[in-house]
């Protein structure tokens, strides 16, 4: 069942899950991560080293925006979990069960309903208001790190503003390609200082990140770096004035909800070549379908409700 | 309560410390995230004189083994300290520049904000977290705040300070990404002005 | 039409009963006990124990168990609960001299102090099946035979091999850190640096996958860093573990752990502000783990390389490789992410790649010119 709408944990008001803390992690341990949560704020962009615990999840499945999550959530929070933009991903219901599990937290799987976001490769399409913290999983924090594989030099290279690198990497692409071949987790400057990685989303989703009237936080856990951009920040993608910075379009629309303006999935519908494009936020293309909007395959009347 | 002689007379932390530091956490990461805009705390605590609720309440946040505190004269007394050992069990240090938080509670005659760690050009965030308790959050000079978490610009007001703390804080704008970040606390209200702000006025 | 898959929850729920069915095995089988695993699979636990950074030989046993023998899935099991758990304190430095031996030997030295003690190793074992274990009860049902012991007495001194040479001043010193200094780092709590202290090193390397040390050590050998080691000590045995309770103020022991320690001594031609002399690398490893504690001493000892002022040009030197690549919750982890959906980041690539591709095909017009 879809169940788009927002369902009280097991029961809000007692901690679940005998024996281990509110939201898993001890006292002490939140404590290091709100420090490092609050220094991330105040240096936008820069990475902030910290103590990463071991999880009952694996290492590169979340865990850094697990530990984001369960310092910041208290038992008045609604929690929405995504992985590639669906909330019925098994990672993301792995993740959201274990919140409401560990926490006993309402969660939702409506973007607007959501005082807390936590996301894996996508924005959600629905714009993020004030008050709203995405807080997303990043496997590999370092932008230079591709480039410099030793964290000894690309923090020198942070510290001197020295990103020269990465812009001879982007030009290299233009010239032999005619354009950026960068197409997801794209680098950006943040509030025009640090260089930062956006976890791997899709360029699509860059611009969503600029002035974003919501808090975004950024926790990779196995890397062991929490960084942040504050509301209303600038984030600027990296590009050149004859080539400016552009986002992926489709020809096609959402085959469920027709929705021309959003990030599609290709999905494969037989060995023949036959495919079709659905959006990847899931609740964005419900609730447009909810409001009527149909695509090209869209299922019939009486079958709806997936 | 009179000057305490011994431990007996500690006063209670907050009250249920799991919900209620992730509460004035959120405020406060609130307040960082958006300079300058106040918020309330709203715990229940009856802090040791000086410390206002604010103050106490960041305190019993953020502070422990791993946070080292320096306190200004005004706020160091021996039922301060004593009750930051226990809650918190954060050392405290005489030195400035070895805090990690500052608690000031007579923030007119504090020392220099560049007396604490600023960081490191490559550890930025090896810096102090300073905390001035301040008699209002509403009078005082109004500063103008613009930068990271400020869709236009932002007002700020805080009263207590020394007229010459806006300016020093201007000049140590150049030094970003060092810096250290204020947070101000007054009552049950907090907010804050991160190194990232910039101060006109 | 189309109707996207759900029903996500179902299906790890059916994933989790399939996985208990799969770890119980034919049900007509005896289950195995976890005192049956600590007992007779000893070396799986200690090495559960030593990756898993936890000492506890029953929790290793029930890791072991729960995770069907993945003995890198038991580690990040005991990992995992490992950080719930509280600090209590930091106990004494354990004194490997006066461990209790049950194995020591040297490959530098015919005979020294305390004796060469062969103890319990498959060293000298011909590699055969034994076809006797084959059987239920197949070791007769009934214990080995007993051993006259060494007479190796407990508590008794035991000099280590390397402090032989030391005599002579022809090993380097071993600094002790110094007491009134900072506390060592502790790498459960804080994130790596570079460059690392040889502390961080050596919690990381205790504790780093025994596969990916053995390999490096051994690349050591083969002229990828060249440290010309000599096995000066192998020791295994029981140390005391010893903390200084604050209301005391004097150091009681709360237990005993079985560890092995390894010094590796090795060649030295001297540097600029050293004379010539043996160096050391150092390897400490809970349990009886003789292959991960000699795999450590080799890349504690490459990893000395700058400060020893040698060249660092192969992997075993290379101090953020090794640290960095050497957990093996973390690389189990991201290596095995891959297997998460990546679908967006896909079709990202898929459409640059279509669209690369249709340019290839079909150059610009003013290209032709």
């Amino acid at each position: 069942m879809a169940g788009s709408g927002t369902s009280a944990g097991p029961d809000a008001a007692r901690p679940a899950e005998d024996g281990y803390n509110f939201a898993y992690l001890d006292e002490q341990t939140k404590r290091m991560i709100r420090r490092a949560i609050l220094k991330a704020v105040a240096i936008p962009g820069y990475q902030v080293p910290f103590g990463s615990r071991e999880m009952p999840l694996p290492f590169g499945w979340g865990t850094g925006g697990i530990q984001v999550t369960a310092s910041i959530i208290g038992r008045d929070d609604t929690l929405k979990v995504i992985d590639q933009g669906a909330d019925d991903t098994v990672n993301a219901v792995s993740i959201r069960k274990f919140f409401a599990r560990t926490a006993g937290v309402a969660t939702t799987e409506r973007t607007e309903d959501a005082t807390i976001l936590q996301t894996r490769h996508r924005i959600p399409e629905t714009r993020l208001a004030a008050g709203q913290i995405l807080v997303y999983q990043v496997p590999i924090p370092e932008p230079l790190r591709w480039l410099e594989p030793r964290e000894a030099e690309t923090r020198k290279m942070h510290a001197l503003e020295e990103y020269g690198v990465m812009h001879v990497r982007l030009y290299e692409d233009i010239a032999r390609f005619g354009h950026i071949a960068t197409s997801y987790d794209y680098p950006v400057r943040v509030n025009g200082r640090y260089l930062m990685r956006p976890s791997p989303i899709p360029k699509f989703d860059n611009p969503k990140m600029d002035r974003s009237p919501a808090l975004q936080l950024f926790g990779a856990g196995r890397e062991k770096r929490i960084y942040a951009i504050p509301p209303h920040t600038g984030v600027r993608s990296l590009d050149f004035d004859d080539h400016p910075f552009e986002v992926q379009k489709w020809e096609d629309v959402c085959a469920l909800c027709g929705s021309g303006g959003s990030f599609l999935d290709e999905i494969v519908t037989d060995d023949r070549g036959g495919r079709m494009f659905v959006c990847s936020d899931t609740d964005y293309c419900g609730r447009r379908r909810e409001a009527g909007h149909t695509g090209p395959a869209a299922p019939d009347p009486e079958g709806s409700g997936a | 309560m009179a000057a305490m002689s011994n431990g007996s007379a500690l006063r209670p932390g907050l009250r249920d410390p799991v919900p209620d530091s992730q509460q004035v956490f959120r405020r406060v990461l609130a307040a960082m995230s958006e300079p300058g805009t106040v918020r309330d705390v709203a715990v229940d605590l009856a802090p040791p004189a000086p410390l206002d609720r604010a103050t106490a309440a960041l305190c019993l946040t953020l502070l422990d083994f791993e946070t080292p505190v320096w306190l200004d004269a005004a706020a160091d007394c021996e039922e301060v300290r004593a009750w930051l050992r226990f809650h918190c069990g954060c050392p405290l240090v005489e030195e400035t520049d070895a805090a990690r938080f500052a608690v000031m509670a007579a923030p007119a005659e504090m020392p220099a904000l560049d007396a604490f760690p600023l960081g490191s050009e490559a550890y930025p965030d090896e810096s102090a977290t300073v905390i001035l308790q301040v008699p209002s959050l509403e009078a005082g000079e109004a500063v103008t705040l613009r930068g990271p978490g400020i869709e236009d610009c932002r007002e700020f007001r805080a009263a207590g300070i020394a007229g010459s703390f806006w300016t020093r804080r201007r000049e140590m704008e150049a030094l970003f990404p060092q810096g250290v970040d204020l947070v101000f606390a007054s009552g049950a209200s907090l907010a804050a002005v991160p190194r990232s702000t910039e101060v006109r006025f | 039409m189309y109707v996207a898959v759900k029903g996500g929850e179902k299906a790890i729920e059916a994933s989790h009963r399939l996985l208990e069915e799969a770890r119980r095995g034919d049900p007509s089988v005896p289950e195995v006990s976890t005192r049956q695993i600590a007992e007779q699979l000893g070396l799986a636990v200690d090495r559960v124990m030593a990756e898993g950074s936890l000492y506890d030989r029953e929790l290793a046993a029930l890791a072991i168990k729960q995770a069907q023998g993945d003995l890198i899935e038991a580690v990040f099991l005991l990992r995992a609960y490992r950080t719930t758990l509280p600090r209590l304190g930091n106990s004494e430095p354990v004194d490997t001299a006066r461990m209790a031996i049950r194995r020591r030997i040297s490959a530098t030295f015919k005979d020294i102090p305390g004796g060469q003690v062969l103890g319990p190793t498959y060293d000298y074992t011909h590699r055969l099946l034994d076809f006797r274990l084959a059987g239920e009860g197949g070791s007769g049902g009934k214990a080995a035979a007993p051993v006259e012991r060494a007479d190796v007495p407990a508590g008794e001194p035991m000099p280590r091999v390397a402090d032989l040479l030391g005599h002579e001043g022809l090993i380097e010193e071993e600094a002790a850190p110094d007491a009134a200094g900072a506390p060592p780092t502790d790498i459960t709590r804080e994130p790596l640096r570079f460059p690392a202290g040889r502390d961080a090193r050596l919690q990381t390397l205790a504790r780093g996958d025994e596969g990916f040390l053995l390999a490096l050590g051994y690349s050591s050998q083969r002229g990828f860093s060249n440290n010309h080691p000599f096995a000066g000590e192998i020791r295994y045995g029981t140390v005391a573990v010893e903390v200084v309770p604050e209301e005391l103020g004097f150091a009681v022991e709360i237990g005993e752990i079985e560890v092995t320690e390894v010094q590796m001594v090795n060649q030295f031609m001297g540097s600029a502000g050293a004379p010539p002399q043996f160096t050391r690398g150092y390897g400490l490893v809970f349990g009886h783990q003789e292959r991960k504690a000699m795999s450590m001493a080799l890349v504690d000892r490459a990893l000395r390389a700058a400060e020893l002022d040698e060249a660092a040009v192969s992997p075993a030197q290379d101090e953020e490789f090794v640290l960095y690549h050497s957990d093996n919750v973390e690389a189990s982890g991201f290596v095995q992410h891959l297997k998460l959906p990546h679908y967006v980041d896909f079709q990202s690539e898929l459409e640059l790649l279509r669209k690369l591709r249709a340019e290839f095909e079909a150059p610009p017009a003013e290209a032709a010119e």
